[in-house]
């Protein structure tokens, strides 16, 4: 695949959230605020790309080599976890700001599934390094979209009149259902 | 045998190394933390409600400590944590300011004129989205309780359909603030007895036509009163709290009444 077709596809096509229903926690969890989104966004964004450029590394060079490919799994996920406080490391010293900015969501995302899928899927569709960096960005950037759409329609759920059973939660499933639904309207661009 | 090996000499030794790299690190890049940050954020009420401006308690505690935020910053806590506070920085807890959301307005049912029947949603922000709400007057308020319902205190009523805030329960938290769609609103220091309470920017004409009880924009109160407290712009006058001197002057001129007495206070004492 060209490197415009993988960021159409992992945007729009194939999102993360919408279609391929990885991260719905953080999803539903965040999206309340526009502020909080868009932060949780970039912070995705981030891990997501810096992630997968060292998992891409171990895999070749160590799973690869030693035939080990069945310990993916559980060596992406510590992969994961120490970047993500390794980050969190440098970024206070060297970056207060940033830091400050990320807040909470980072060490939130050392669990986010789609840190993982993203990591996982970029080997199994035998991505180079530069499409795993564009695939990676990509699906990241859909995230992104995907919680800032949902932040938006749910701020404006707030002030609607939504039947009592419905309040909240329910309505917002119900919302993320249909999103989904509008979403495959992109199926087949790519 | 390596089959079994291998595994776990790549898992443990990933897991090593991570954790070499994590503690060398973190050695590398430690970040000294003032140890007032801690008490201050002992001291501090742990509720996060954000109301200080600083993101949590924990924020609020550092910039308290590094002196960006004065020690009365949080006003939840009000003054037995300011004292406490000042007394961790080492400063004077004098001149510690309470202060106390007002809804400056006063347009209620029977003053302010209604452009149209509004049978929408029960809150002010979807209200507000038809033509600036019901009432004739663009700045009043909406009177749907918005802002009673976000307080956690139950410092807010609604008097014949504008909202009022109860000075005693009032913890300047800013929810209502935030959530006020016209903005109405505002923040004044408790021992402030007397607010205008109209944020019209209309003509005086305009404000007559569309409410008993709004400031016209006359400067009556400009030129009576004594301690030259009031600021006059875009046809309304404004008190600068910090030099009001209380003398209630302003209120008696007044000929619409805009200005507010706090006089349920004075009939306590």
């Amino acid at each position: 695949m060209s490197i415009p077709a993988i960021l159409i596809s992992t945007i729009f096509v194939n999102n993360y959230v919408l279609a391929r229903f990885l991260g719905i926690c953080p999803f539903l969890g965040v999206s309340n605020k526009m502020e909080t989104s868009a932060g949780m966004g970039v912070a995705v964004t981030f891990v997501v790309t810096l992630s997968s450029i060292i998992t891409y590394f171990i895999q070749k060079g160590i799973l690869d080599l030693l035939g080990l490919q069945y310990l993916q799994t559980i060596v992406f996920i510590l992969v994961i976890a120490a970047l993500v406080q390794f980050v969190e490391l440098v970024l206070k010293k060297i970056s207060p700001s940033l830091y400050n900015a990320l807040g909470v969501y980072l060490p939130l995302i050392t669990t986010n599934c789609v840190v993982l899928g993203v990591a996982i899927l970029n080997i199994q569709e035998g991505y180079d390094l530069v499409r795993t960096i564009f695939n990676s960005l990509g699906s990241s950037i859909g995230f992104t979209l995907a919680l800032i759409l949902m932040a938006g329609i749910r701020e404006k759920l707030e002030i609607a009149d939504i039947p009592e059973v419905l309040k909240g939660f329910p309505i917002a499933l119900i919302t993320a259902g249909l999103m989904s639904i509008a979403f495959l309207g992109f199926g087949g661009l790519v | 045998m390596t089959d079994i090996l291998n595994p776990i000499v790549v898992l443990g030794g990933l897991g090593l190394g991570f954790g070499v790299i994590l503690s060398i690190a973190s050695n590398i890049f430690a970040v000294e933390v003032d140890p007032k940050i801690e008490e201050v954020r002992a001291v501090l009420p742990g509720a996060n409600c954000g109301a200080c401006g600083f993101p949590g308690c924990d924020g609020l505690a550092k910039a308290i400590a590094e002196g960006k935020a004065p020690v009365n910053a949080c006003n939840v806590g009000g003054n037995p944590v300011a004292e406490k506070i000042a007394d961790i920085m080492g400063v004077n807890a004098a001149n510690v300011d309470r202060k106390v959301a007002t809804v400056l307005c006063q347009g209620d049912c029977n003053k302010a004129k209604e452009k149209y029947i509004y049978h929408g949603i029960k809150d002010c922000r979807a209200a507000n989205i038809l033509q600036g709400g019901s009432k004739a007057c663009s700045f009043g308020c909406l009177g749907c309780g918005t802002c009673k319902e976000v307080c956690q205190f139950d410092a807010i009523e609604m008097r014949d359909g504008v909202a009022f805030v109860l000075k005693d329960k009032c913890t300047a938290c800013m929810k209502c603030i935030e959530v006020c769609p016209k903005k109405i609103i505002e923040l004044v220091p408790y021992e402030n007895e007397y607010v205008v309470k109209c944020m019209s920017k209309d003509p005086g004409k305009e404000v007559r036509s569309k409410c008993g009880i709004g400031c016209i924009g006359c400067q009556i109160c400009v030129k009576n009163c004594p301690s030259d407290a009031f600021t006059f712009e875009n046809f309304l006058a404004k008190i600068d709290y910090e030099k009001c001197i209380n003398c209630g002057v302003c209120a008696e001129k007044c000929p619409t009444k805009a200005i507010y007495g706090d006089t349920a206070k004075e009939a306590a004492v």
